[in-house]
């Protein structure tokens, strides 16, 4: 996994440089030049990063690009069929996405028109923000401007041109928006721990990104997540007790959702993002957050500490977990290709790329999709959201007492609930027949 | 039926195991009223149980530095043998690593706990096994990368310690708190052969000796506090050479987590414990050292690698990633070293 983006040692090309003849010149030992390309002056930053005054613009952007791309081609993260859902925060990772994902298109759409037989089509794309100002009613008074200027961003990206899809965080509880908001206050009050609530709202963050995806029918939902907020992931997962689940979140692609998450950035550092966003002028927005003093917050802090003492600390910690046993979801599932090109279809097999989308083996916990360790289902427990969920939402989310406990279920977004009523003790029988029932020739009623 | 007589009758005065002190809590799977200072004996009882620790007639040697895991562990083991009737030979094994102004005096701790508790002790040197003294490893290497000599040395010296006694098993007082700073430490460092087996409560099945940690979900808070209820004598000290090390890092950020949350220790150790690790990266293949006969997964044990570069002036030897090996052969002066490591069989284990 190549996140340290220093290319040849560097001790070569200066040598050569000097011994060609240049003798005379010896006062030009200090022009130093781009490591990779010998030929250009090299960019410093500034930033007290490291790899500082190594390369040169062109370089050091190709070099990331050529991360983005490669992560895209070897994992079948978007090919020439797919419809395509840019995840936007308006930070750095998701506009660095966004600009990787819009080039990559108007690539695709330059060989289109070149092409004779135009037999490859050009990938859709669609960009969507998530409004979560409803969470946090007194901090998002600038909430309209970063939409207005998402708006614009997205407009300046095109051809070709890109569908944009505001999603208010509530929304994952129906259409009615104030009935929606009110119910998104109450169930984010009965959370009591902090970390909790954080974390419960990224959950529903992500149920409304799949809402919208698989209502406007994207099939691939892109993710800006980089290395550092990866190594962050890593180690909030450890001190929550997640550590069966660790390795579904770290791949490149997580297909347990019903639009399948796609991580092409997830090779390289923040310092790499934050750098090309000052090279490319590309501009980001903050939105003002809640204070965060959860466990979240102080795994950030943590982070950032040990990346002072030790600059490749992240990639060392994502490169440990992702030497952890993924799941057989982390690549991405075969449907019906019949759209599908079959230059495509032929390579994507050629390299096991896909898996058999039928092969469900896994639970997973309502509240945060987390595939289910078997040592941690109680089944006797007498209320079925809480025996279905994993032991980390239940502590951390679900409120301890029984009464609450059901107003809390009643308060979820329908789609979590939907997953409990699986989890209850359906008739064995049933269930297998379920699961067979392709191949039975008799009816019910005649069945043995 | 316990819950009903215990309705109707007075509650009881005394603790149901000590029968001295006053009982603070009801144990949740026994209903039975006990004191605190029983309860975290019975926890550790239950701890010993579950996961099959001892076995009756073991002979056992308790690491013992002095400090208050270890003292902590000494007395709660005699304790529950005692109490529980175990059937275990007790003794205590120290290591003295030669550090001047902490070794000694945590040794006189340990000197006084053998008499304290009847337990009899083995001391082991390091200047007797290895002919170094940390004060003079740490003169040569400084304060960078010290620990990594000390803990394999250690070991070891264990080890050793453990065949002389004749002892079926070692029993070290790691806590939770150790554990989850371990599991944090082997991802931080990419370490995932240590991360999969650093958080067994037995290790080294088969090795010469296996080690169990009956600590394992006790925190340092409550070892702590149980200590200063006893009032046992331990030494309370850090060692003078750890401020550097990385642990430190793992440490802190432990003690801000616990403020937070304080079962998240726990939930690093379950992680630890869950996970997907293929069990193919588990175990190393396991050999014998070539020069010393100690088990090792390389040519060299560890100990004999970091020994050498010792010995030949070259403290880097043995730190860090293996470069191509390739320092001139030269006159090394390996005699003291190799005196003092062949003449003692440790391949056998035998003295």
């Amino acid at each position: 996994m190549a996140c340290n983006s220093s290319g040849c040692e560097s001790g070569g090309c200066y040598g050569r440089e000097k011994d060609n003849g240049r003798k005379a010149v010896d006062v030009k030992e200090t022009v130093t030049l781009c490591v990779k390309c010998k030929c250009n002056e090299p960019m410093t930053f500034g930033d007290g990063g490291s790899d500082d005054g190594r390369f040169c613009a062109e370089c050091f952007r190709s070099n990331v690009y050529g991360k983005f791309r490669l992560a895209v081609t070897s994992h079948a993260m978007i090919t020439p069929s797919d419809n395509v859902l840019v995840a936007f925060s308006g930070g750095s990772s998701s506009r660095v996405a966004l600009q990787f994902v819009h080039e990559l298109q108007v690539k695709a759409l330059k060989n289109y028109e070149a092409s004779r037989d135009r037999s490859l089509p050009v990938f859709g794309v669609g960009v969507a923000f998530v409004d979560e100002s409803a969470a946090y009613p007194a901090l998002y008074g600038g909430v309209s401007d970063a939409i207005a200027w998402v708006r614009s961003t997205v407009l300046s990206l095109s051809p070709p041109g890109k569908d944009l899809h505001v999603v208010p965080i509530e929304s994952v509880f129906g259409s009615d928006s104030v009935e929606a908001r009110d119910r998104l206050v109450k169930l984010l009050d009965s959370v009591s721990d902090e970390t909790g609530k954080e974390d419960l709202l990224l959950h529903l963050k992500m149920l409304s990104l799949q809402k919208v995806a698989s209502e406007n029918g994207y099939n691939r939902l892109v993710v800006g997540s980089c290395t550092s907020r990866l190594a962050s992931h890593v180690l909030t997962a450890t001190v929550k007790g997640r550590g069966y689940s660790l390795s579904a979140d770290i791949q490149h692609v997580d297909a347990r959702w019903k639009v399948p998450i796609v991580l092409p950035l997830r090779d390289c550092v923040w310092q790499e993002i934050t750098r090309l966003c000052h090279l490319d002028g590309l501009k980001t927005v903050e939105l003002a957050r809640h204070p965060q003093s959860g466990i979240n917050d102080l795994v950030s802090s943590f982070v950032a500490l040990l990346q002072e003492e030790n600059p490749s600390r992240e990639c060392t910690i994502v490169r440990t977990a992702a030497k952890l046993t993924p799941f057989y979801f982390n690549k991405i599932p075969e449907t019906d290709d019949s759209c599908v090109p079959m230059a495509t279809q032929r390579r994507l097999k050629k390299f096991n790329l896909k898996y058999d989308g039928s092969m469900t083996t896994e639970a997973f916990c309502p509240i945060c999709n987390c595939p289910l360790n078997g040592s941690d289902s109680s089944e006797d427990e007498s209320d079925a959201l809480y025996a279905a969920s994993c032991s980390s939402c239940r502590f951390q989310i679900l409120p301890q007492d029984g009464s609450s406990l059901e107003q809390f279920g009643s308060l979820l977004p329908h789609h979590m609930i939907s997953q409990v009523k699986h989890h209850q003790k359906v008739d064995s029988q049933t269930y297998l027949r379920e699961k067979i029932k392709d191949c039975l020739l008799l009816d019910d009623e005649e069945a043995v | 039926m316990e819950k009903g007589e215990a309705k109707s009758k007075k509650p009881p005065r005394l603790c149901c195991i000590c029968n001295e002190r006053r009982p603070v809590l009801k144990r949740a799977k026994t209903l039975q009223q006990i004191c605190r200072e029983c309860f975290y004996e019975e926890e550790i009882h239950q701890a010993i149980v579950k996961n099959r620790l001892f076995k009756s007639g073991e002979r056992v040697a308790i690491g013992a530095s002095g400090g208050k895991d270890s003292t902590v562990l000494a007395y709660v083991l005699s304790e529950l043998n005692r109490r529980h009737s175990y059937g275990l030979d007790l003794f205590l094994l120290s290591i003295d690593e030669g550090i001047t102004g902490y070794r000694d005096d945590s040794l006189e701790t340990v000197k006084r706990n053998e008499l304290q508790y009847g337990l009899p002790l083995q001391i082991l040197s390091y200047k007797d096994l290895y002919g170094w003294t940390m004060d003079d490893i740490v003169k040569m290497i400084g304060l960078k990368n010290n620990c990594t000599f000390c803990g394999v040395f250690r070991r070891q010296a264990l080890d050793r310690g453990a065949a002389l006694l004749k002892v079926d098993k070692l029993v070290t007082g790691h806590n939770a708190d150790d554990i989850a700073e371990t599991v944090l430490l082997n991802i931080l460092r990419g370490d995932i052969a240590r991360l999969s087996r650093c958080t067994s409560i037995t290790t080294g099945e088969d090795g010469p000796i296996p080690r169990c940690k009956p600590f394992k979900y006790t925190y340092e808070k409550e070892i702590v506090m149980y200590a200063y209820f006893k009032k046992l004598d331990y030494f309370s000290t850090e060692c003078i050479y750890s401020p550097n090390a990385y642990r430190g890092f793992a440490r802190e950020f432990i003690k801000d987590l616990e403020r937070l949350r304080p079962r998240a220790i726990l939930d690093i150790i379950k992680s630890g414990e869950d996970f997907r690790i293929a069990t193919t990266t588990k175990m190393p293949e396991q050999g014998t050292c070539e020069r010393c006969g100690y088990i090792s997964s390389q040519k060299w044990c560890k100990a004999c690698v970091l020994l050498d570069g010792l010995n030949r002036g070259l403290p880097k030897m043995g730190i860090g990633r293996a470069r191509g090996g390739g320092v001139n052969g030269g006159d090394h002066k390996k005699e003291t070293t190799v005196k003092t490591l062949e003449s003692k069989q440790c391949g056998s284990l035998d003295f």
